[in-house]
């Protein structure tokens, strides 16, 4: 009993001491909030809220749009950004027919060996081949950018908060940073080769509006293609190049959830028998 | 192991007599997890966690199997078989989709199963080396996922890494050597990426060799049960099939319908943006953080902000956050109330719901927050409550509380007086 008191004494002193040292740090860091200025964060605005088809659990891709979000990849974005997860193949999947596809795959200029010297060149492009980087490598990316190496976008939406919205936001979003915020924050004023944008969060980027006029692309299917189209129509596709499968998985969900609801059921039916054998008995 | 009244294995068909002689497995699975294991009438459904724990141990390790068919472990190449893995092999969206949220759910029915231990006070005599040894398999998960969570190679598994291994640095004298040992060099990098592959998959079997012994000790005791009363006679149990498959059946069906909702309609709302960027050790992320399963940890670990005395912010921070996980251990000898259940404990009772439980949810918040204030004034004031829940306001409470009384039987918990109710009678198994 003696033995057993001393090992709970000992503990009470080991707790107190974690408790008093944790509240040490707190009085310090207390006392320091209240005497110091709290470092500000710039005021960047969340992405705004766009309507896509494949939201929700029964989204559906719009193959209209994807086609034309390709279109602005293509014309646009891939002088400077890179696709590197996405085959020519796969373009079949947004409804493009093979005939298409490899007229377009041999388009475009993918690294290769010559057969008969050995030495790296250029050959065309195969529907198995993935989309060239713009860039021979990071070094030529950043001597190009000034210094700022621009993204691969196979993965953009996925790897941003929100991220479809805030591709669009951020693509559609350009300004000129207004008079309150620099008046307040005169540290966001952009500096040199960089740009305003409410959506990025320390409001200034390396990377040039790069939709910036109405009718910038042509569309093929008459969709009137303004600054905010285009943006919302490149998100679109970079949904799809991030996650090809993701109508597939959505779509294999309600089956799955179907089924074992129905096994639930059963198993709950099944489990109510069994047990009324135990259960208190009715008088 | 058991007890007197529970039903012997008769094999019947001459197959099934055969195998009892040579190697009677079937016996035992008989007396695990079938009827000859009497199992106490009245357990609830906080008592599912361990079944649905073990499930997702398994689901894991076929998952992660099928995953490091196509996964290489390599750092010029890891992120993109990642993707390779998502895009290109058959149904390997949902093979990937189900490990990463599998791992969530394994925590999420393993933080209930404890959370029942710890309201329940399963840890007591006679059951101390069942919890000893859930504490091991905790222990083991959180090193498991830890290396797991480092292996698609995006931002937050190389910085998680760095800031994990960065902990061992803080160890006075020995500690660099000993980060640069773990990681096989300055910074995580190829090394350490091969071996957390290698450690990732072999621990799942570790933590299924330790589960096999908390299922063994289990079984001398029995299972313990809501009144925290202990089983008396026959009336106060049920053999385990079909009664209790029956219901860890319905269960397991609830889980599934929460997991697969995760898996196919919110895969990655768990996980954060920043892992679907390929790992840039030039490149350091806003706010490094872990897994959601790891906050609590990591709110005690960042909640010691100043030096004291002579020991570093940075050491006292990673002793508390090992020494928080570590007093469990300890539990059963610093809790010496002689009743179990928190349902007859008024003042346990108290302290776990206004101190306990809110405690662990500001950590919980606070370790997914960016260190800045009020997080971190939070966390410290949590952490400070958090180990004197467990290290003093627990041996004091159970030298002091009055506990309400207890029923006397488990029968007599579920039956109350009723005089039809009484041993075996009504309670044969409904096959």
């Amino acid at each position: 009993m003696t033995k057993l008191l001393s090992v709970r004494l000992v503990a009470i002193l080991i707790g107190l001491g974690f408790a008093l040292i944790a509240l040490y740090s707190f009085v310090i860091g207390a006392y320091a909030a209240a005497t110091e200025e709290p470092a500000g964060h710039l005021p960047y605005e969340k992405p705004r809220d766009f309507e896509f088809s494949f939201e929700g659990p029964f989204g559906k891709w719009d193959i209209q749009q994807l086609q034309r979000g390709f279109k602005v990849y293509d014309e646009v974005c891939a002088a400077c950004h890179s696709l590197k997860y996405v085959a020519f193949r796969n373009l079949e999947q947004i409804g493009y027919d093979e005939g298409q596809v490899k007229a377009f795959a041999a388009s475009k200029q993918v690294p290769g060996i010559d057969p008969n010297t050995g030495e790296a060149t250029t050959r065309p492009g195969l529907p198995t081949d993935y989309f060239p980087s713009p860039y021979p490598n990071n070094v030529a990316a950043a001597a190009a950018n000034n210094n700022a190496i621009p993204p691969d976008l196979s993965l953009m939406t996925k790897a941003r908060g929100d991220g479809v919205n805030y591709v669009a936001s951020l693509l559609a979003g350009y300004q000129e940073p207004s008079a309150e915020l620099l008046a307040e924050h005169p540290e966001a004023a952009p500096g040199p080769g960089l740009y305003h944008n409410p959506y990025f969060p320390n409001l200034n980027l390396a990377m040039a509006p790069p939709i910036s006029i109405d009718g910038q692309v042509t569309y093929d299917d008459g969709t009137e293609a303004t600054i905010e189209q285009m943006s919302i129509d490149v998100a679109a596709f970079l949904a799809w190049t991030a996650e090809p499968t993701m109508i597939e998985r959505k779509q294999t969900g309600w089956p799955v959830l179907i089924f074992v609801l129905f096994a639930t059921v059963l198993a709950y039916l099944s489990k109510k028998q069994i047990w009324a054998a135990a259960k208190r008995k009715k008088d | 192991m058991s007890f007197p009244w529970a039903k012997e294995y008769t094999p019947t068909t001459p197959v099934m007599k055969f195998l009892d002689e040579k190697l009677p497995l079937p016996r035992l699975v008989y007396n695990a997890i079938g009827a000859g294991y009497p199992v106490p009438r009245n357990l609830s459904y906080f008592w599912n966690f361990g079944v649905l724990a073990g499930f997702f141990l398994v689901l894991q390790i076929i998952t992660g199997v099928v995953l490091a068919m196509h996964y290489a472990a390599n750092a010029q190449v890891a992120f993109a078989t990642t993707e390779h893995i998502m895009r290109n092999v058959n149904w390997g969206w949902l093979m990937r989709y189900a490990h990463a949220n599998g791992a969530s759910f394994f925590f999420i029915v393993v933080y209930l199963h404890i959370f029942r231990g710890l309201f329940y006070s399963s840890y007591k005599a006679p059951r101390e080396m069942i919890w000893l040894l859930g504490v091991v398999i905790f222990l083991l998960m959180m090193a498991t996922a830890f290396m797991g969570y480092v292996l698609p190679w995006g931002q937050m598994s190389f910085w998680g890494a760095k800031v994990i291994t960065g902990l061992f640095g803080a160890i006075p004298l020995v500690g660099e050597p000993i980060q640069i040992w773990l990681l096989g060099g300055f910074a995580p990098d190829n090394a350490a990426l091969n071996r957390f592959f290698s450690l990732h998959f072999l621990l799942p079997f570790v933590i299924a060799g330790v589960v096999i012994l908390h299922i063994w000790a289990l079984h001398i005791p029995g299972s313990s049960n809501p009144t925290g009363v202990e089983v008396k006679q026959e009336s106060d149990t049920l053999p385990f099939h079909p009664y209790y498959t029956a219901k860890d059946g319905f269960g397991l069906g609830i889980a599934l319908l929460f997991f697969f909702a995760m898996v196919f309609f919110l895969p990655n709302a768990l996980g954060h943006p920043d892992n679907y960027i390929e790992a840039n050790p030039l490149s350091t992320p806003a706010h490094i953080v872990p897994e959601w399963y790891f906050w609590p940890f990591y709110a005690i670990l960042r909640a010691f902000t100043v030096d004291f005395l002579f020991i570093p912010a940075k050491l006292l921070g990673v002793i508390a956050m090992f020494g928080s996980i570590l007093i469990w251990f300890f539990l059963p000898w610093l809790d010496k109330s002689p009743v179990r259940s928190g349902h007859y404990r008024p003042l346990f009772r108290k302290f776990f719901w206004f101190g306990l439980i809110p405690a662990m949810i500001v950590l919980f918040i606070c370790g997914g927050a960016p260190a800045e204030e009020p997080y971190v004034m939070l966390s410290q004031i949590a952490t400070a409550y958090y180990f004197l829940h467990f290290l003093v306001i627990l041996p004091i409470v159970g030298q002091v509380e009055k506990p309400e009384p207890l029923p006397y039987s488990i029968t007599e918990a579920v039956l109350g007086e009723d005089k039809q109710a009484v041993l075996g009678e009504n309670v044969k198994p409904a096959v």
